[in-house]
């Protein structure tokens, strides 16, 4: 057994997928750094150094036999931070590799195949999910902030959306559990990791002051928009999961 | 502005409007330009959900509830003691704007009662909806309850603005609406629809020939029927939206069961029970019409009037269609793989992918999606399948229901008495 090791990053992956097939390796596991604790000090490990060429010469390839629609649902199983996210993807590779012809995403019969789509439908839910859920709030220097903390790692399949959707006004998404965010400044939209945690002391009173005031009338409209004689907790429950709340403005 | 009497014309305004059911966001594509604000995408976001369950997707208010008419079912009718407000186009606005800009809202929903008559109400409407797009550069969604009676100029500015137009039918049948609505007359109703369905498929064949054309109401049509309020029947009710969907390209016909909130003795009395599941049943066959190409008359037909309470549609045709049954998974075609109870139209794109890499089980099958304790009764598999013998049983109807149970149950018992 064979362990390889990357960076935790997509291209690093990738390497290592290609570093599979070059040393013809059989029987692998591929780990991210961060999540491996050397347990089998016996273990063969191969430290994968991560080269774009290497991984996008797989990407190429698997584009030709499953379509850029297929990477994106590789992606998706990758933010997913699934602990088998690794080997899935590897099957998937090597699947594809044998069967050149067929779009092997496509079947369900098979194992990973399974379980790639089943991810791919939970991440793309909460990428749905965050589509709804932001809600922004306007600060006293004019930008509207969100934070957010979802189960998968979306920021990077919801950043196209609200990018299209808000051009005009400065914006920013903040993972609170991964410590990153998206930031829009009018003109370019990207990726920025702070030093150290953002700190949301005080994050109150740094609203604008008009920001309570439009709370307060959407918290209202939320009522009375709703019908009392039809209420159906359970329904509702089923598509706000509690655990979405505390995004919600209308729920505090 | 004044906070406090703008969350005071909001409360009032927003609670007059929820009985209007639809908040479909859905069959937008208005990209945003450059530097502006907003962008409707096809499929619609739910941002929330009220405690009813309903998605919340647009803010969904009216310009006003002062109204001239006086239909029975309605909160707004004029002699209904309540208070009346209206909101400025500015106030609308600034709603509409503020609260898309956090990201509550995919756009607005606007509408309105009728205060001196259908073209200066609508004239206000489409008011809104022009500032919305031209002074603040909004690419949001916007609907437009048109008002029955408007004037065709009037429609052709709102379709240039709004994505989508409606006009609610309420009644489903002339009769019914002749007897709660007797000021309102059908025709006026169904002439702005026709109006703006013709000025739909203009812009098509435009379309065609010109790059640019301005837009027209891209998302279409739809109204809303309120069930239970008259005495028709769901064959009627069916067939009505059959008939709007073939000869008006609907995009959507809502039901909405009738909430008693009116003392009226043309109405059924305020304890009757809202008829959520007959409204339920109706949904699933909308969608079977829409989505799994059945025909109205393969729902129900004139020996049966009524939707079947206990199991759904389909499942209510698969029963009376026993020798359709069994379908082989492996060789039937996608459209009789539809029609299978418990087979939603996911699954069945799956089954006819999968099936080309290798024969399907039952496991495969539960995998897949399938809810498989009542599809498992109607399939077959080239490996056979045991459960096919209760299919020819008499006791086949009870033996399914059984293994279901419903999450109307409750309001289910009590129906079962009143028929
Ligand atoms: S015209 Fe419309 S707002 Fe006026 S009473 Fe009738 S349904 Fe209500």
């Amino acid at each position: 057994m064979t362990t390889l090791l990357y960076d935790g990053s997509f291209d690093g992956l990738f390497t290592a997928v290609f570093e599979v097939f070059e040393y013809r390796y059989k029987e692998v596991e591929i780990i991210s750094k961060e999540r491996f604790y050397q347990e089998n000090i016996f273990a063969e490990i191969h430290e994968v150094v991560t080269q774009n060429e290497k991984s996008e010469r797989v990407l190429n390839k698997l584009e030709q036999n499953i379509g850029r629609s297929g990477i994106h649902q590789l992606l998706k199983v990758f933010l997913s931070e699934d602990p088998e996210l690794e080997q899935l993807i590897l099957s998937a590779v090597q699947q594809s590799v044998q069967h050149p012809n067929e779009n092997i995403l496509q079947n369900y019969a098979d194992s990973s195949i399974l379980g790639i789509s089943k991810i791919c439908k939970s991440v793309d839910r909460e990428r749905h999910r965050m589509t709804a859920f932001v809600r922004f709030e306007k600060m006293q220097d004019g930008v509207y902030f969100a934070k957010i903390d979802p189960d998968f790692n979306v920021l990077p399949l919801i950043l196209k959306h609200f990018k299209d959707r808000y051009q005009d006004q400065k914006w920013m998404i903040y993972d609170l559990r991964r410590n990153y965010g998206i930031l829009y400044n009018l003109e370019n939209c990207d990726f920025f990791y702070p030093e150290e945690k953002i700190d949301l002391n005080q994050y109150q009173n740094k609203f604008h002051e008009e920001e309570n005031n439009y709370q307060k009338l959407w918290q209202r409209y939320f009522i009375k928009t709703n019908i009392v004689e039809r209420k159906n907790l359970k329904l509702h429950m089923q598509h706000v999961p509690r655990r979405y709340w505390k995004y919600l403005t209308e729920k505090n | 502005m004044n906070f406090d009497r703008l969350k005071e014309k909001l409360e009032i305004l927003a609670d007059a409007a929820k009985y209007d059911v639809s908040c479909s966001s859905s069959g937008g594509t208005r990209k945003n330009k450059k530097g502006a604000l907003g962008d409707s995408s096809v499929s619609g976001i739910c941002h929330t959900y009220t405690e009813d369950g309903r998605c919340v997707s647009l803010l969904k208010v009216l310009l006003t509830n002062h109204c001239i008419y006086d239909c029975a079912y309605c909160v707004s009718r004029s002699s209904n003691d309540i208070k009346r407000v209206a909101f400025t186009v500015e106030e609308v606005v600034d709603l509409t704007i503020n609260f898309y800009r956090r990201n509550y809202i995919e756009g607005l929903f606007l509408s309105s009662g009728i205060f001196k008559n259908a073209d200066t109400t609508m004239e206000r409407l489409v008011r809104v909806a022009k500032k919305l797009r031209l002074e603040e550069n909004f690419n949001g969604y916007i609907h437009l309850k048109s008002i029955p009676g408007a004037s065709d100029e009037l429609m052709q500015e709102a379709a240039l603005y709004a994505d989508r137009l409606s006009i609610n039918l309420e009644i489903p049948t002339e009769s019914g609406l002749k007897l709660l609505a007797p000021e309102k007359n059908r025709e006026d109703m169904i002439s702005p629809m026709r109006y703006i369905q013709h000025g739909i498929s203009q812009y098509k064949d435009e379309k065609k020939i010109f790059r640019k054309v301005p837009k027209f109401a891209p998302a279409g049509q739809s109204t809303q029927m309120i069930v239970g309020a008259t005495s028709e029947n769901d064959l009627q009710i069916i067939k009505v939206a059959d008939y709007f969907y073939k000869n008006f390209d609907l995009k959507r016909v809502y039901y909405s069961g009738y909430v008693p909130v009116l003392e009226d003795k043309r109405l059924p009395s305020l304890t009757t029970e809202v008829p959520m599941l007959r409204e339920n049943r109706l949904y699933q066959s909308d969608w079977l019409m829409r989505f799994y190409g059945f025909k109205a008359e393969e729902i129900l037909d004139p020996t049966m009037p009524f939707l079947d309470l206990e199991v759904d549609p389909k499942l209510s045709w698969a029963l009376r269609n026993l020798h359709q049954f069994p379908v082989n998974l492996q060789t039937a075609d996608y459209q009789m793989i539809l029609r299978i109870p418990g087979i939603g139209v996911k699954t069945a794109k799956k089954i006819v992918s999968a099936r080309r890499f290798q024969a399907l089980n039952m496991d495969h099958l539960k995998k897949l999606g399938a809810a498989i304790n009542r599809a498992k009764y109607f399939i077959d598999f080239n490996a056979g399948n045991m459960y096919l013998k209760y299919l020819t049983d008499k006791n086949f109807r009870k033996l399914l229901i059984g293994g279901s149970s419903s999450k109307f149950q409750n309001q289910f018992s009590q129906q079962l008495t009143l028929f």
